[in-house]
C-alpha cells in the first residue's frame, strides 16, 4: 500500500477516535464545560495535560531546534519541564482549593476587584491568541505534507474536528480526546527514536544510546559528534554558545512562563481535590518527560546521521529521503566548488535565508537554485530544522506505516493544544466576561450557550490566523511566556504566599509586568531589530529571556504598592486562610 | 510551629534542589563538574539535557508525600 493512503487511514482513525470519545462524553452543564465536573482520575489528566502542553512545536521542531542549537537548546528542556515544579508546589493544588473555574476568577475574587480580573483576561487572551495560532498553521503544515492538500484545506479539516469536539463538549471532551491524543502522538515519537536508536548505538533505550558507544566502535556518540561538528567549523555540541546570563534568564523565563500559562493551570481544576491535584501535576511531567528525554537523544542521533550520510558525498549517491525532501523545498544543495560532491558545513550557503529553486534541475538530477552563492562559506547543504522528526523515519529506513503514524502524532499535537487554548479562551469571555463582569444576571443554560459560541468565535479567528499567518508568528512565542511570567505568576503567587498582598499592587504589577515585557519584545523584534544583539540589551538578557526582569519589577511593584494602600478586607483574608488549609 | 510554617520550609528545601540541578548543575557550575563522566556524558551536559527532567520529577512526587503526611496529622 502506498505510503498516501496509508496516512489517510492512519489519521482518519485517529480522526474517528476523538470525535466518538467526544460525544460520549458531552458537557451538560457548565461545570462539565469548564472544568469536566472536577471529576477526572489525576493520571487521566497528567496525561490530558501532557497533551495539552506539547505543541506542534513541541512534536514536529524541538528535535530539530536541538540538533542545531546543540547545548543551547536546553533552555528548552529545562525551561518547560521545571515550571510544572513551580506549578506542582506552588500554584496548582491551591488554585484547585479555591475550586472555581477560570484563572481570572481567582484574580478577581482574591483581589476583590473587576479591574483586576478584566486586566487578567486581556494578558490571557493574550498570551493564549499567539499560541493558538501557531498550532492551526501546524495542523495546515501536517496536512499539506503528508496529505497533499493545500496548506489552507487542512486548516479548515483540524478547524472542523477541533469545532465538533470542544464546541460539543467542552472541557469533559477535550480531556479525554487529550488522553487518546497524547497516545497517539508519544507512540509516534517514540517507534522512530527507538529505531534510530539502535541503528547508531545498538542500545534500544534513547535516553542511554545517547550517552552510549557508537556501535562497532570503542567512541561515545556524543564525542564523535562533538569532534564532527567541530571539524565542520561548528561550535562544540556539548557547550554554551550563549552567554550564561542569558541562558539562565531565558531558563527561568520559559520555567515561570510554563507555571503562569491559564491553559495548562485549569487542567488542574478538573481533578476532584487539591491532592490530586499535585499528583496530577507529577504524572502529567511524567508524561512530557517521555517525549522530552526523548527529544535531545533523537537531535544527536540525528545530526551525526545527517553529516554522515551528506558530509563528501556525491550528489549521486544521496540518500532517497534527500531527494524526497529536496523536491518538497526543505533541502537545497548548491554545488559551489563544481565537485559533484556535498559538503557541508558552518555558515549559510547562500545570500538569502531561505532557497528560492529555479524551474530547472542540474546534470545530476538537484534541483538548481536561483540564490546568490555565500562566498565566505564553504557550506552547500541547506536544511530546514522541521523535517528532523518528519524525516527521521526515512533516514532509519522505517516502513511506510511509520511515516503514516508521525503524520497522525503531528496532527494529535496541534489539535491537543488548541483545543486546550480554546477553551481557556472561550471560558474567560463567558465566565469572566459576560457572567461575572457585565451580565451577572444571565443563567447557568444561557452562559452555557455563550461558552460554546465563545468557542466557535475563537476557532475561526484562530483558522484565519493560521491561514493568513501575520509574518511574526514565529517572532511572538517569545511572548507568550515572557507576558506569562511577568504578568499572571507573580500575582497568583502573591495571591496565595501573601495575605497582605492589596488589589492595586495586583493591577499596578501586572500592568508593570506586561507593558515592560512586551515594550521590550516589541522593540527588539519588530521596531529595531537590527539592535538586536548582546551589545544593544539590557544586562545582555535577549528577548526571549527579558520576562525574568518583567517578573522581578512585577514583584517590586507589589511589594511597594501594597506597604502604602490599605490592607485587603478581612473576607479576602479568610479566602487565603481557607485555600492554604488542606 | 503551625501546619503552613512547616509547608513553607518543606517547600523552600524542595525548591533549592530545583534550582540546584537546574540553574546550578545544568547551568551555573556546569563547567565545574564537567570532569566527572557517565557514560559519554558530561555531567553537566547530563544535567542539562536529561538530569534535571528527572530530578523535577522526583521532586514532585517527594512534596506530594510528605506534604500529604503534613496534612493528615493537621487533620487529626
Amino acid at each position: 500500500m502506498e505510503a498516501q493512503t496509508l496516512t489517510y487511514i492512519f489519521v482518519g482513525l485517529s480522526f474517528a477516535l476523538y470525535i466518538g470519545i467526544a460525544i460520549a462524553s458531552r458537557a451538560k452543564s457548565t461545570n462539565d464545560f469548564y472544568v469536566a465536573g472536577k471529576g477526572v482520575n489525576p493520571v487521566a489528566n497528567g496525561m490530558a495535560t501532557a497533551a495539552d502542553w506539547m505543541s506542534a512545536a513541541s512534536f514536529l521542531s524541538m528535535a530539530g531546534l536541538i540538533a542545531f542549537l546543540g547545548r543551547d537548546g536546553s533552555v528548552y528542556l529545562m525551561g518547560w519541564t521545571g515550571g510544572y515544579v513551580l506549578l506542582a508546589l506552588l500554584l496548582a493544588p491551591y488554585l484547585r482549593k479555591y475550586g472555581k473555574y477560570t484563572v481570572p476568577d481567582f484574580i478577581g475574587e482574591r483581589y476583590y476587584s473587576n479591574v483586576a480580573r478584566v486586566v487578567s483576561v486581556i494578558c490571557l487572551i493574550f498570551i493564549s491568541f499567539t499560541y493558538i495560532a501557531g498550532q492551526m498553521r501546524g495542523v495546515g503544515i501536517v496536512f499539506s505534507r503528508f496529505l497533499e492538500v493545500e496548506i489552507e484545506m487542512g486548516v479548515i479539516i483540524g478547524m472542523g474536528i477541533v469545532f465538533i469536539y470542544a464546541v460539543l463538549g467542552g472541557m469533559k471532551g477535550i480531556t479525554y480526546t487529550q488522553v487518546a491524543q497524547y497516545c497517539v502522538m508519544i507512540f509516534a515519537y517514540l517507534v522512530p527514536a527507538i529505531f534510530l536508536s539502535i541503528m547508531l548505538t545498538g542500545n534500544p533505550i534513547p535516553q542511554l544510546g545517547f550517552g552510549d558507544k557508537l556501535l562497532n566502535s570503542d567512541i561515545y556518540l556524543i564525542d564523535k559528534l562533538d569532534k564532527t561538528i567541530i571539524d565542520l567549523g561548528f561550535s562544540p555540541y556539548t557547550e554554551y554558545s550563549k552567554s550564561l546570563i542569558d541562558i539562565f534568564c531565558i531558563t527561568a523565563a520559559l520555567m515561570f512562563g510554563t507555571a503562569g500559562l491559564p491553559h495548562v493551570i485549569v487542567r488542574f481544576f478538573t481533578v476532584p481535590n487539591m491532592q490530586a491535584a499535585r499528583r496530577s501535576a507529577g504524572y502529567a511531567l511524567v508524561f512530557i518527560a517521555i517525549l522530552y528525554t526523548t527529544a535531545p537523544a533523537v537531535a544527536s542521533f540525528a545530526r551525526l546521521n545527517f553529516i554522515d550520510s551528506v558530509q563528501n558525498t556525491s550528489y549521486e549517491d544521496a540518500p532517497d529521503w534527500f531527494k524526497n525532501w529536496e523536491n518538497i523545498g526543505l533541502i537545497s544543495w548548491m554545488d559551489k566548488n563544481q565537485d559533484g560532491k556535498m559538503q557541508y558545513s558552518s555558515g549559510s550557503p547562500f545570500v538569502e535565508s531561505r532557497p528560492v529553486f529555479a524551474d530547472d534541475r542540474g546534470s545530476l538530477g538537484q534541483r538548481l537554485l536561483e540564490n546568490e552563492a555565500n562566498t565566505s562559506s564553504s557550506n552547500e547543504v541547506y536544511l530546514d530544522r522541521d523535517i528532523i522528526v518528519l524525516a527521521n523515519p526515512e533516514i532509519a529506513n522505517l516502513p511506510i506505516w511509520v511515516i503514516a503514524l508521525v503524520a497522525a502524532g503531528g496532527l494529535a499535537a496541534a489539535l491537543s493544544t488548541a483545543a486546550g487554548l480554546l477553551l481557556v479562551i472561550s471560558s474567560s469571555i463567558s465566565h469572566d466576561l459576560m457572567k461575572q463582569t457585565f451580565m451577572p444576571q444571565i443563567t447557568e443554560k444561557k452562559e452555557l450557550l455563550y461558552a460554546r459560541l465563545a468557542a466557535g468565535i475563537t476557532i475561526l479567528l484562530a483558522g484565519l490566523l493560521g491561514i493568513f499567518p501575520p509574518a511574526f508568528v514565529a517572532q511572538v512565542v517569545a511572548f507568550a511566556f515572557g507576558l506569562a511570567a511577568s504578568t499572571l505568576f507573580p500575582v497568583l503567587f502573591m495571591g496565595i504566599f501573601s495575605k497582605k498582598t492589596t488589589k492595586e499592587a495586583a493591577i499596578g504589577g501586572m500592568l508593570t509586568g506586561l507593558v515592560f515585557t512586551f515594550s521590550y519584545i516589541v522593540f527588539f523584534k519588530f521596531i529595531s531589530p537590527e539592535l538586536n544583539n548582546s551589545d544593544h540589551w539590557l544586562l545582555g538578557i535577549s528577548p526571549e529571556g527579558i520576562g525574568v526582569i518583567g517578573l522581578i519589577l512585577n514583584f517590586l511593584v507589589m511589594l511597594l504598592i501594597t506597604k502604602s494602600t490599605k490592607s485587603p478586607p478581612e473576607s479576602v483574608i479568610n479566602l487565603v486562610e481557607t485555600i492554604r488549609r488542606p | 510551629m503551625t501546619f503552613w510554617q512547616k509547608n513553607l520550609i518543606l517547600l523552600s528545601c524542595l525548591l533549592f534542589f530545583w534550582f540546584l540541578c537546574s540553574f546550578g548543575f545544568g547551568i551555573l557550575f556546569s563547567e565545574y563538574i564537567s570532569f566527572i563522566k557517565i557514560g559519554g556524558f558530561e555531567l553537566g551536559f547530563w544535567f542539562s539535557q536529561q538530569g534535571s527532567i528527572y530530578v523535577f520529577i522526583i521532586l514532585i512526587f517527594t512534596y506530594s508525600y510528605l506534604v500529604e503526611r503534613l496534612e493528615r496529622k493537621e487533620k487529626k
